[in-house]
């Protein structure tokens, strides 16, 4: 089982409109993150590009699409794509998501919820394993923006997702900015949320940018956009986290109007900077 | 045993396609106040995500119709004919069908040939890499042999005879020419390629669509030439080979067949 080893510095998702700023020979970051789906494709540029950025970058591939959470069986020929994916790239880090995106032959190109109970736990683990086994490594599970809860629950998020990393030894990815998020839809306090999460298993964190919405009251519905900076309680969440378990491969998420290079390696830099402060905490 | 949690995913499944249900009851909020709102997150992330799929398959298209108009059209192709696969590469084949027989864009004849170049164009993108057969190569072979010849078409070609100026509008769109009137609005062939990573839109020749297409259906070159002079006179088997072996539509010689 090869196991997650991505640098422990900030990474930054790849944009194809970069590649000609990356090439140029400046500061990159210290890994690179993809979505898998994106470079299913046969040929062409896309795998030219990746195939160029991962001669010098470490690289995380980050799946979309596998529909962990869902009670449907995986999708086989899914399973057989991101296993040709990482054979031929060999990233550090293989990562999906605890939703679900396709049901009875329909793929809604959406991270979707579940209901957290004994059943979708076994089930997910079921899932979880097949991954594993399949793919020859060891999977980070990332933790989930949502905006519902489900009346069926009846497990905590952070206990559910303990629970399916004890069952099936996969790693998680902790989305800080998705905890925020979720806690802000869900009135809990992230900090709550941080000290019951497994963090001895997170093996990468993802930061991103999220939006505002009306509620039905007039009060906000915060969305995980991906849209813009991350914001200053985040990086508040983040600083703390990597205090208490040192210095970890930190992603930051900028999927949407996404912006220039030298500012999108901006972000990269700040999470640098924190982590390299987090190290003496680490060296204890 | 799965059924139960089954038959959750089942109703939010339905509910977020189906413009018509309401949101499932066995959704709350923390809050206490109705989950309809934070229902319709998920409805918009999903109609968003399947229709922006689309309008980055379809740029050009996007250009001539619009943003909102776009999106509106994309939406009711999404939600009749939503992706089968988490390989979103390929969704919206056939989008352009639909876009011919959808009533609001009966204004935009020449739209779905338009949509079809950008669909050429995305698949060319994608395609297997493949090395491209050099005119030395054709150059071995003995005259007397030349006619029976048959070729392995490149597998980022894609041909396209449309009735309208398609490639013109779809060059006005796509930033490769500028916007102007077009004044010999005739049909226009097109022929999209990419050797090595050159992705190529170009104008075909007359007759060069037939050619292409009978080669690529595993007929010979004479067989190839005869129907594309059939098809217009103008046919120059010289130009059209030339073409095609500069543009790199040969992958080989297909030897075997």
């Amino acid at each position: 089982m090869i196991r997650n080893r991505l640098p422990a510095c900030a990474g930054l998702g790849f944009k194809p409109e970069h590649f000609d700023a990356i090439r140029q020979g400046g500061k990159t970051p210290g890994f690179f993150e993809v979505h898998a789906e994106n470079y299913m494709g046969d040929g062409g540029m896309p795998h030219a590009m990746l195939g160029h950025l991962r001669q010098d970058h470490a690289l995380s591939i980050h799946g979309v699409g596998l529909s962990i959470g869902g009670m449907r069986d995986l999708d086989r020929a899914h399973l057989d794509r991101l296993k040709r994916l990482c054979d031929r790239y060999e990233p550090e880090s293989f990562s999906e998501h605890l939703a679900w995106s396709s049901h009875d032959c329909t793929f809604f190109n959406d991270l979707l919820p579940l209901p957290y109970t004994d059943e979708t736990l076994a089930r997910v683990a079921e899932h979880i394993d097949a991954v594993q086994t399949h793919l020859g490594r060891r999977l980070l599970l990332e933790n989930p923006a949502t905006y519902l809860i489900f009346r069926e629950s009846t497990w905590d998020e952070t206990d559910f997702l303990a629970e399916i990393v004890r069952r099936t030894g996969c790693g998680l990815l902790l989305d800080v900015n998705n905890v925020f998020v979720a806690c802000a839809n869900h009135g809990m306090d992230p900090r709550a949320y941080l000290e019951a999460f497994p963090l001895h298993a997170v093996g990468e964190i993802h930061l991103g940018g999220h939006s505002e919405r009306e509620d039905e009251d007039g009060s906000q519905i915060l969305i995980d956009s991906h849209d813009a900076p991350v914001i200053d309680p985040v990086w508040a969440l983040y600083a703390e986290t990597i205090e208490r378990i040192g210095p970890v491969a930190t992603l930051i998420e900028w999927d949407n109007d996404v912006p220039d290079w030298p500012v999108l390696l901006e972000e990269a830099l700040k999470a640098d900077r924190l982590l390299a402060r987090a190290l003496p905490a680490a060296a204890e | 045993m799965i059924a139960m949690t089954t038959e959750v995913q089942t109703r939010f499944a339905y509910a977020l396609l189906d413009p018509l249900a309401g949101t499932p009851d066995n959704l709350a909020t923390a809050s206490g106040q109705g989950p309809g709102r934070r229902f319709e997150v998920y409805r918009n992330n999903v109609r968003s995500g399947l229709t922006g799929a689309l309008a980055s398959r379809f740029p050009a298209a996007v250009r001539i119709t619009g943003e909102a108009f776009f999106r509106a059209m994309a939406l009711e192709y999404a939600l009749k004919h939503p992706p089968t696969s988490p390989l979103l590469l390929g969704y919206g084949s056939d989008f352009p069908d639909f876009v011919e027989t959808f009533e609001p864009a009966a204004g935009l004849p020449y739209l779905a040939d338009v949509l079809r170049v950008d669909g050429m164009r995305s698949h060319a993108y994608h395609a297997a890499d493949h090395g491209v057969l050099l005119p030395a190569e054709l150059a071995t072979i003995p005259a007397e042999e030349v006619g029976s010849l048959k070729f392995a078409l490149h597998p980022s070609l894609g041909v396209l005879r449309s009735r309208f100026p398609a490639l013109t509008i779809w060059a006005m769109n796509s930033g490769e020419k500028a916007l102007a009137l077009i004044t010999d609005w005739q049909g226009e062939d097109v022929l999209v390629i990419r050797p090595h990573l050159d992705l190529r839109v170009l104008a075909l020749p007359p007759g060069g669509a037939v050619f292409l297409q009978v080669l690529g259906a595993g007929g010979t070159l004479a067989e190839a030439a005869e129907a594309a002079f059939a098809d217009h006179p103008d046919f120059n088997l010289e130009r059209n080979l030339g073409g095609a072996l500069m543009n790199g539509v040969f992958a080989g010689l297909n030897k075997g067949a």
